[in-house]
């Protein structure tokens, strides 16, 4: 049904999430009891809230009454035996696992805020986040819990490691460790903390340009930013079974895959198992999914598969998908249209917005390649790069903003409030993202303002990835670019100057490409490492990356006038 | 080829600590499993390329062919004996 864009923008208000959840402005709110006690409260609770598939195939149902009592009995347990206390930082770092999403859930009842730490992280990844954010406990898993072991010399706020399914006659567990098998503790009633729309909730980490990775700050509020736009623009309802592929380690999963999905009270379905083109099919059937929201670099993979896995599958139950992560490209599209007769809806927001900001919404015409248009609460436009000035004209590029305030805008970098109020310009807040206006309103992504580094839809900073390659002890100068690639959007590229003694080969290529993958984490991994005789630097030192990345795109290389040619 | 291959993948993707709990042999399922994911495959598939003097296709370094060691050997002999050939 065709939507009217225009009626939306004057009826839909932050307010209408407010009303429609029951709260007052300056009531109590928090994430945890609007995910799941609300729903109980309200009869709800047989509900079925999570159908978990395992890597084996292996199914666990869980009711919305059965996420009541476990995340109660996780936040007595935190309280109890790990005194954690309002705005402690945990880390949740597991798989897909349920106790994930319990955990996550647990954690915000207790008034603490929860920080998703994506479990590919390697030790460097690890300590620069935990560091930061100075986390008192974290909740991992036997797999994972020697890297956080490795991590912790470095982290002397780090009181406990939570290990969810360690073995009592397995190996043992080390000084300020402690085993708890959240799935056996279920209790009916627990104090849920009062916490307000300003109170702090998840702190997730981001990638910039330079430095070590900014966390940003969100609250419990932002609940009323994720159900509109779950509502509106995922068209998520309470009869949905709604599949959100991102892992909780990232924004999505966890504004889309946890708070979403459960604020509308609708069944979610989370895959513990890589990717393979069949299985995501087998999956959509299996459990008749009806409402998808995925992202482009998988779409690209279901594509380069082809429409016959497609076709012996029966998928009939899909009646709305949408993707996130980098611009869906309108073949993909396309491809979308012919494969399962629906449009893919891209959605474009960022770690920092919380919560989906410009889209195409169900009904409205879709544009292959566009990301659509500003969610209808929001005012969102193109604005002049030094003076934050909107741009009228169609087609001239400049920087995505969006006017604040909105719900779920972070509402600040953790131990970085410079950084954050850089972010804004003129009164809008500058995403950090290039695109264009069409005549009927509609952005055109163009690219990133910076050298950050967009790989199969997570942001990975060259800062990062340059510092643990100079740990490397045959590199004596780095950088890395993103590299174009028809899959990831873009995959890691380094260029790595030699020490003395040392010299290129394909072993030390290897060797490198493995090091930075268990320092960080596979996505920063580079994909190709070039050797070079030296980096191109300014004269002041700092890396002149898009040097590199015009030769690498063929392009002209540009003004160079600061170069160092020492 | 077998113990290379195992080897190499649970010095390189497996944590010390992880090694001991999981039971990794040629049929272990590797990314449906999670032991390595389609990032980490790029190394792996440069490893098996350098390693048995082999080139192989970016579309045939799909995740099924590199699901268990298994078919990662399948896939090694059919480059050698094209190379033979």
């Amino acid at each position: 049904m065709a939507v009217d864009y225009e009626q939306l923008c004057r009826e839909i208000t932050w307010d209408v999430a407010r009303k429609e959840l029951g709260y007052a402005e300056d009531g109590e709110v928090n994430i945890g009891y609007v995910c799941v006690d609300r729903h109980v409260e309200a009869g709800r609770g047989e509900k079925l809230a999570l159908i978990h598939e395992g890597h084996d195939g292996t199914l666990r149902h869980f009711t919305f009454r059965d996420l009541q009592q476990l995340t109660n009995g996780w936040a007595q347990f935190l309280r109890a035996a790990v005194s954690v206390r309002p705005l402690d930082r945990v880390c949740l770092f597991l798989d897909k696992v349920p106790e994930l999403y319990i955990g996550f859930l647990g954690v915000l009842k207790t008034g603490a805020v929860v920080e998703p730490l994506f479990s590919a992280f390697g030790e460097d990844a690890l300590v620069a986040r935990m560091l930061d954010s100075k986390a008192t406990a974290i909740i991992t898993q036997k797999r994972h819990v020697g890297k956080v072991r490795k991590a912790k010399d470095r982290l002397p706020d780090l009181k406990t490691i939570i290990v969810i399914d360690h073995d009592e006659d397995g190996r043992k567990l080390r000084e300020g460790e402690i085993g708890y098998r959240m799935m056996d503790h279920r209790v009916d009633d627990c104090a849920i903390a009062s916490t307000y729309a300003e109170t702090p909730s998840v702190l997730h980490y981001t990638s910039g340009t330079t430095g070590a990775p900014k966390g940003a700050m969100h609250v419990h509020g932002s609940v009323f930013a994720q159900y509109l736009t779950t509502k509106l623009v995922l068209d998520v309802r309470d009869d949905d079974i709604y599949w959100c592929t991102a892992d909780p380690g990232w924004v999505t999963g966890t504004s889309y895959g946890i708070i979403g999905p459960w604020v509308m009270g609708a069944t979610q379905v989370v895959l513990d198992a890589g990717f393979s083109s069949d299985r995501w099919y087998a999956t959509i059937e299996r459990h008749r999914i009806t409402v998808w929201y995925t992202a482009p670099t998988a779409i690209r993979m279901l594509m380069r598969d082809g429409l016959e896995p497609v076709r012996r599958r029966t998928l009939t139950s899909l009646r709305h998908m949408c993707s996130v992560g980098e611009p869906l490209n309108p073949e993909a599209v396309r491809w979308g249209h012919e494969a399962f007769g629906l449009w893919f809806h891209d959605t474009f927001w960022q770690t920092e917005t919380g919560s989906i900001v410009i889209t195409n919404l169900p009904g409205m015409p879709v544009k292959p390649g566009s990301m659509g248009r500003p969610f209808p609460a929001l005012s969102a436009a193109v604005v002049e790069p030094k003076t934050g000035e909107p741009i009228t004209e169609p087609g001239r590029v400049g920087l995505i903003a969006i006017r604040p305030p909105w719900p779920s805008l972070m509402r600040t970098y953790w131990n970085n409030t410079a950084t954050y109020y850089s972010k804004f310009l003129n009164g809008w807040y500058i995403c950090g993202d290039q695109a264009s206006l069409d005549k009927d309103g509609y952005f055109w992504f163009c690219g990133r303002d910076d050298d950050v580094i967009n790989t199969g839809g997570h942001l990975v900073g060259p800062f990062e990835i340059e510092s643990a390659l100079l740990e490397h002890p045959a590199v004596a100068e780095s950088a890395a670019i993103g590299k174009p690639d028809p899959v990831n959007m873009e995959v890691v590229k380094a260029f790595v100057a030699l020490r003395p003694g040392f010299s290129a080969s394909s072993d030390l290529e290897l060797e490198i490409m493995n090091y930075v993958r268990k320092k960080l984490s596979p996505l920063a991994m580079p994909q190709e490492i070039e050797f070079v005789e030296k980096v191109p630097k300014t004269r002041s030192g700092k890396i002149l990356r898009r040097v590199l990345k015009a030769k690498e795109l063929g392009q002209p290389i540009g003004d160079i006038s600061t170069m160092d040619d020492d | 080829m077998k113990e290379l291959i195992l080897d190499y993948i649970r010095n390189e993707y497996l944590d010390e600590d992880e090694a001991d709990d999981v039971d990794l042999n040629e049929n272990t399922p590797l990314i449906s499993g999670g032991i390595v994911d389609s990032f980490s495959m790029v190394s792996l598939k440069r490893f098996l390329e350098k390693k048995f003097v082999i080139s192989i296709p970016d579309a045939e370094a799909s995740p099924e062919a590199f699901d268990t060691v298994t078919s990662i050997i399948a896939l090694v002999n059919r480059h050698q004996a094209k190379k033979g050939a």
